[in-house]
C-alpha cells in the first residue's frame, strides 16, 4: 500500500505545531498501524530528518501507552483496540490518513504526539487506593468471600488501562470514564468500603482541579474505550458521589 | 579468587528465613527517616519495593522510563501466579512448590532462596486481596485456581487472562498511597544511566530526564535495581519496547557480578513472525495447550500446497497430520513443559515442515476439543442425535468461555478465524533467567546496591515454568529487600545525607553526557534499528534454543564486529537536550551489544542443555531418552557469575557452586 500521512509535527510544550504531510510506501497490510509508523521513522532518518515522537512500549493493548487520535478518532477506526493492535488491512492503497495527538487541555502535547497524561496519575494519587500496609501481615485471602459476579464486575472496571482515549474523545474532555472505572473497581469490593467517601470525593475533587470536562452523557467515550469500559462505570461514579456528599 | 559469599544463613532448609529475620538488624523508626533509597523500576518488584521501603518509613525516589509506573512491562504477565495456598487440598505445600521450583528450574537455582520464595509465596495473594486485586472467584465466593504445565497441583491465582496488570495495579496503588503521603519521590519517564559509588558503596545515580534531555545526580544510601529482564536482546520477543538491560549492565560494568547470561526462556505458543518489519511478537498463553493439538503435515507435498495457498489446513485427513508432540512425547503430549515443545516446533521447521510463507509456524488445533466439548454439551442438554454444526456450535460456545479473549486478539492480528482454521504458532523468546548475581540478601557484589525481580537471577535457575516469575517479583519487593535491605542500613544511620557535588558524580556524569553527545554527533549512516535487528538475528540463529560450540564462536566474532560498526556508522537524529526517542534507543541497543557477547560467551562455556536451551554436543545418546536433551550435574551445577573486565570477551568467571541438600537431582523424562 502506498498512502499519504497527515502528521501533527510539534517540536516542544511550547511550539506552536503543524500537520505536516509525508508519503510512504510499501506497507504491508499484516502490518500494524505502530510498525507502519516504524517505517516512517526508518525512512525520516535515513533522509536526515527528524522521526516523529509518538508514545508506545508494550505493543499488544495492555500498557495504555499509544495514544494516535487516528482520522478523528482515539485509536483509530477499529473497535476495542488501541493503536498498537489496530492494523493496516483497516486503511486501503492510496487512502490519506490524518494522525493527530490526543488533544484536552489536562494533556498537554509534548512533542509531536506525545502528550503529557501525568493528571490521571494525579486523581489516583488523591485516593484510588486502599490503605493498608504491605507488611503482610493481612488476614487470609479467603477470610472475606467475594460474589463472584461483584468480583467479575470489579474486575472489568479493573481492566482499564488508563490510555485517555475516553478524554479524547469527549468533546467535553471528561475524565469520568476513567475515574469512573477506578472508583466502580473498589466500591464493587467490600475491601474498599472503608474509604469510600474519602476517596470518591478527592477523586472527584482532583479530576476537576486537573481541568477535564463536565460528562454530558454523550457516550463518545464508551465507544472509543478499547476495553469496553461501560457508561455504567460513571453512573456507578455518581451514585458514589451522591452517597458520599449526603453522609457528608 | 572468588569472591562469591551467597551468604545463606546456617541451619535447617525450613528455619532459615525466620532465623534470618530474627537476628537481622533494626533502624530505629525516626532514624529511617533520614536514610534515602534509590528504586530504579517499578514493576511488580520495584513498585512493591518502593511501596513498602516507603511505608517503613525511609525516603524512597522511585525511577521508571514510561509516563507513569503502571505501564512497567510487567502489566503485559497473562498468566497467573503461583502461591502455596493449598486452598484445593490437592496436597499442595510449601515444600511442593519449593520442589517443583527448584525442578523446573533444573537444578541450577539456589536452594534457600527458592525455598524462601516458596514461603512467602502465600502471604503474596493475602496482600494482594487486601489491596483490592480482582482475582478470580468461584460461586462460592473463594479464590479460584487454575492449573500451569509441569505441575501436579492447582496453584495459579489469575485474573481473567490481565493477572499481571491486576498485580502491577495493586502494587501501583500501594505506591501512590506513599506518593500521596510525599513518601515516594516519582521520577516518570527518567532513565537511570549510570550508578556512582563512593568508597565501594552504590550511593546515587546518574538519570536523563527524558522529555528535557536534562541529566540530574540522585543520591541515596542504598540503590536498588529492579529494571527487568533483557529478552529484547533478540530484537524480537514478547517483551515491551523499551524493555533493555541498560541499568543492569551499567551496574554490571561498575562492578555487580553478572550470572547466567544464557538462561532464556523460549515461550512456544506466540504469534508467528510475518515480516521483516516486524517490531515484536505476541504471546498466546500457554493454556491453550490444555485444550489445543500440535501438528504439522506429514508430507512435503501437502506443506508446500497449503503455503501456496493450494489447499486448507481444514483439507487435510486425521493419517496425513503428523502430530509430533503426541508421537514422541506420548506421556505428557502437547502438554510438555515450554522448551521441549519449543524445540520440538522449530525442529519440525528446520526440516521444512513449516506451514506459514516464511516456513516458521506450526499448527495449533482447536477441532478435537470443539466436537469433544460440543458431544458433552449435548449430553448435558439432553440434544439427542445432535447435528454435526450443532456439536460444533455447543463446542464453539465452551472454547470461546474459556479463550474467547485470546481467539479474539488472535483475529485482530493475523486476520483468521481460529475457531474455523488452526492457529499458527511458533516459539519466540520471553523471559530472561540469567541476571545480575545477588547474594541471599539481594545485594550484588557492590556494596549497598541491591537487585531484585526479573533483573537478578537468585531464584529461577533454568526455569521451564510458568506463573513464577510474577511470584519472585513480588516476593522480593514485598517481603524479602525490606528485611534484607534494613540490616545493611542499619549501618548507615550516622552517615548523614550523600552530596552530589563530589568527584564520583562529576566522574559519573561526565561518562554519560560524553556517550550521549557521542551518539549525537556521530556521522553515520545507518539507524539504531538496523544494528539491532543484525544483533537480533544473531542472537536468534546461533545463540536461541540450540547452540553449538561451532555457531557460539562464529556469534562472538560478528558480534564484535556488529558493535564495532555501530560504533562507526551509528546516526542519532535530533539533539541531546530534548525528547529524543533514537537517542534513548541508541544506549540500550548499545549495552545489548555488549550483553549479547556475554550471553554468547556463558553458552560456550556451559556444555551441559539444560533448562531452556539446548546443547547440540550434550544429549542422551542411547535408551529412551536417546535425543533428548541431557543436564551434566557433575560438571556444571554451578551458577556462572562473571566479573566485567573491559570488553565482554574478557569477562572473567566466578563459580557458585550449587548445594542441594534437601533435593535428589534427577534427570528428567516426559515420554
Ligand atoms: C507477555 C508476557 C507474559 C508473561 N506472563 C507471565 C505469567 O503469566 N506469570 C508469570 O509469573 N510471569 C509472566 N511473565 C514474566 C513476568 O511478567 C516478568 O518476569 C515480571 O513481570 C518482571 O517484573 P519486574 O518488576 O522484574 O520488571 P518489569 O515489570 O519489566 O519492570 C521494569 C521496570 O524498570 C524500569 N526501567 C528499566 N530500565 C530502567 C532504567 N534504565 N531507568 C529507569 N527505569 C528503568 C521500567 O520503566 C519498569 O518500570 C510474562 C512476561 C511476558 C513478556
Ligand atoms: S476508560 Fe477506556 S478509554 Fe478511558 S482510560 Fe480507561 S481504557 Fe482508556
Ligand atoms: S503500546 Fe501498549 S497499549 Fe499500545
Amino acid at each position: 500500500m502506498n498512502l499519504t500521512l497527515k502528521i501533527w509535527r510539534q517540536k516542544g510544550p511550547k511550539d506552536k505545531g503543524k500537520m505536516v504531510d509525508y508519503q510512504v510506501t510499501e506497507i504491508s497490510e499484516n502490518m500494524s498501524f505502530l510498525e507502519m509508523m516504524d517505517v516512517l521513522n526508518e525512512q525520516l532518518i535515513n533522509k536526515g530528518e527528524e522521526p516523529v515522537a509518538f508514545d508506545h512500549d508494550c505493543r499488544e493493548g495492555i500498557c495504555g501507552m499509544c495514544s494516535m487520535y487516528i482520522n478523528g478518532e482515539a485509536h483509530g477506526p477499529d473497535r476495542g483496540v488501541t493503536t498498537c493492535q489496530l492494523h493496516m488491512r483497516m486503511f486501503k492503497d492510496g487512502d490519506t490518513i490524518t494522525i493527530e495527538p490526543f488533544r484536552a487541555k489536562a494533556f498537554p502535547v509534548i512533542k509531536d504526539l506525545v502528550v503529557d497524561r501525568s493528571s490521571f496519575e494525579r486523581i489516583q494519587q488523591a485516593g484510588g487506593f486502599i490503605s493498608v500496609n504491605t507488611s503482610g501481615n493481612t488476614q487470609d485471602a479467603n477470610a472475606i468471600p467475594i460474589d463472584k459476579h461483584a468480583a467479575d464486575m470489579a474486575m472489568d472496571s479493573a481492566t482499564c488501562i488508563g490510555c485517555g482515549a475516553c478524554v479524547a474523545s469527549c468533546k467535553n474532555s471528561s475524565a469520568m470514564l476513567f475515574v469512573g472505572a477506578k472508583v466502580s473497581q473498589y466500591a464493587l469490593l467490600p475491601q474498599g468500603q472503608v474509604e469510600a467517601v474519602d476517596r470518591v470525593k478527592n477523586m472527584v475533587a482532583q479530576m476537576d482541579l486537573e481541568g477535564f470536562g463536565n460528562c454530558t452523557n454523550t457516550g463518545a467515550c464508551e465507544v472509543e474505550c478499547p476495553k469496553g469500559i461501560s457508561l455504567e462505570n460513571i453512573a456507578r461514579l455518581n451514585r458514589e458521589y451522591f452517597k458520599a456528599s449526603v453522609k457528608g | 579468587m572468588s569472591v562469591l559469599d551467597s551468604k545463606v544463613p546456617k541451619g535447617p532448609l525450613k528455619d532459615k528465613w525466620t532465623t534470618y529475620k530474627d537476628k537481622i538488624n533494626l533502624v530505629n523508626p525516626a532514624n529511617k527517616r533520614s536514610i534515602d533509597v534509590i528504586v530504579v523500576g517499578t514493576g511488580l518488584a520495584g513498585g512493591s519495593a518502593a511501596a513498602t521501603l516507603a511505608e517503613l518509613g525511609y525516603k524512597v525516589k522511585a525511577f521508571c522510563y514510561q509516563d507513569s509506573p503502571r505501564r512497567a512491562h510487567s502489566i503485559a504477565a497473562q498468566g497467573g501466579i503461583n502461591a502455596a495456598k493449598n486452598y484445593q487440598g490437592d496436597g499442595d505445600s510449601t515444600y511442593r512448590l519449593f520442589y517443583d521450583t527448584v525442578k523446573g528450574g533444573d537444578y541450577r537455582s539456589r536452594e534457600a532462596n527458592v525455598y524462601r520464595l516458596a514461603e512467602v509465596s502465600a502471604n503474596i495473594i493475602d496482600q494482594c486481596v487486601a489491596q483490592g486485586v480482582p482475582f478470580a472467584r468461584d460461586y462460592g465466593g473463594l479464590l479460584d485456581n487454575r492449573s500451569f504445565g509441569g505441575v501436579l497441583v492447582s496453584r495459579t491465582f489469575y485474573a481473567k487472562g490481565q493477572t499481571g496488570q491486576q498485580l502491577l495495579l495493586g502494587a501501583y496503588s500501594a505506591m501512590n498511597r506513599q506518593i500521596a503521603r510525599g513518601k515516594i519521590e516519582m521520577y516518570n519517564r527518567h532513565e537511570m544511566l549510570d550508578v556512582v559509588k563512593v568508597d565501594g558503596k552504590a550511593r546515587g545515580i546518574i538519570a536523563r530526564n527524558l522529555v528535557t534531555g536534562e541529566i540530574e545526580r540522585h543520591s541515596a544510601h542504598a540503590v536498588v535495581i529492579a529494571s527487568g529482564g533483557y529478552g529484547n536482546v533478540y530484537f524480537l520477543s514478547t517483551n515491551a519496547m523499551g524493555s533493555n538491560a541498560t541499568a543492569a549492565w551499567k551496574i554490571h560494568k561498575k562492578g555487580a557480578f553478572f550470572a547466567n547470561p544464557c538462561y532464556t526462556q523460549i515461550h512456544p505458543t506466540c504469534i508467528p513472525r510475518s515480516g521483516d518489519y516486524q517490531s515484536k511478537l505476541t504471546l498466546m498463553s500457554e493454556s491453550l495447550r490444555n485444550d489445543g493439538r500440535i501438528w504439522v503435515p506429514k508430507n512435503m507435498e501437502d506443506v508446500m500446497a497449503i503455503r501456496e495457498g493450494k489447499k486448507l489446513p481444514t483439507d487435510l485427513s486425521e493419517d496425513e497430520r503428523d502430530y509430533y508432540l503426541e508421537r514422541r512425547y506420548p506421556a505428557f503430549g502437547n502438554l510438555v513443559p515450554r522448551d521441549v515443545a519449543s524445540r520440538a516446533a522449530k525442529e519440525r521447521c528446520d526440516a521444512g515442515y513449516g506451514v506459514n510463507a516464511t516456513g516458521e509456524a506450526v499448527y495449533l488445533d482447536f477441532k478435537s476439543a470443539i466436537e469433544r466439548y460440543g458431544l458433552e454439551q449435548a449430553k448435558i442438554h439432553g440434544v439427542l442425535n445432535p447435528s454435526k454444526e450443532k456439536i460444533t456450535q455447543l463446542g464453539e460456545a465452551v472454547v470461546e468461555e474459556k479463550y474467547g479473549n485470546l481467539f479474539q486478539m488472535y483475529e485482530k492480528i493475523v486476520d483468521q478465524d481460529p475457531y474455523k482454521t488452526p492457529m499458527m504458532i511458533y516459539p519466540a523468546t520471553h523471559y530472561t533467567m540469567g541476571g545480575v548475581w545477588v547474594d541471599y540478601n539481594l545485594m550484588t557484589t557492590v556494596e549497598g546496591l541491591y537487585c531484585i525481580g526479573e533483573a537478578n537471577f537468585s531464584d529461577h535457575g533454568a526455569n521451564r515454568l510458568g506463573a513464577s516469575a510474577l511470584m519472585q517479583g513480588l516476593a522480593d519487593g514485598y517481603f524479602v529487600l525490606p528485611y534484607t535491605i534494613g540490616d545493611y542500613l542499619s549501618h548507615e544511620i550516622r552517615t548523614g545525607k550523600i552530596p552530589t557535588n563530589t568527584p564520583e558524580f562529576d566522574a559519573a556524569e561526565k561518562e554519560v553526557t560524553d556517550k550521549i553527545n557521542f551518539f549525537i554527533n556521530n556521522k553515520g549512516t545507518h539507524s539504531v534499528d538496523y544494528y539491532h535487528k543484525k544483533l537480533g538475528k544473531i542472537m536468534w540463529d546461533k545463540c536461541g534454543m540450540s547452540r553449538n560450540a561451532a555457531d557460539l564462536k562464529q556469534a562472538i566474532v560478528e558480534i564484535k564486529a556488529i558493535r564495532e560498526e555501530f560504533y562507526k556508522e551509528v546516526k542519532v537524529p535530533g539533539s541531546a537536550n530534548e525528547m529524543n526517542p533514537e537517542l534513548e534507543k541508541a544506549g540500550r541497543v548499545a549495552d545489548f551489544l555488549e550483553l549479547g557477547e556475554l550471553f554468547a560467551k556463558d553458552a560456550l562455556m556451559r556444555e551441559e542443555s539444560c533448562g531452556g536451551h539446548f546443547r547440540e554436543e550434550s544429549t542422551e545418546l542411547d535408551g529412551e531418552q536417546k535425543g533428548e536433551a541431557k543436564r551434566n550435574d557433575a560438571e556444571y551445577a554451578f551458577v556462572a557469575a562473571w566479573e566485567y573486565k573491559g570488553e565482554p570477551s574478557d569477562a572473567v568467571l566466578h563459580k557458585e557452586e550449587l548445594e542441594f541438600n534437601d533435593i535428589e537431582l534427577k534427570q528428567r523424562s516426559y515420554k
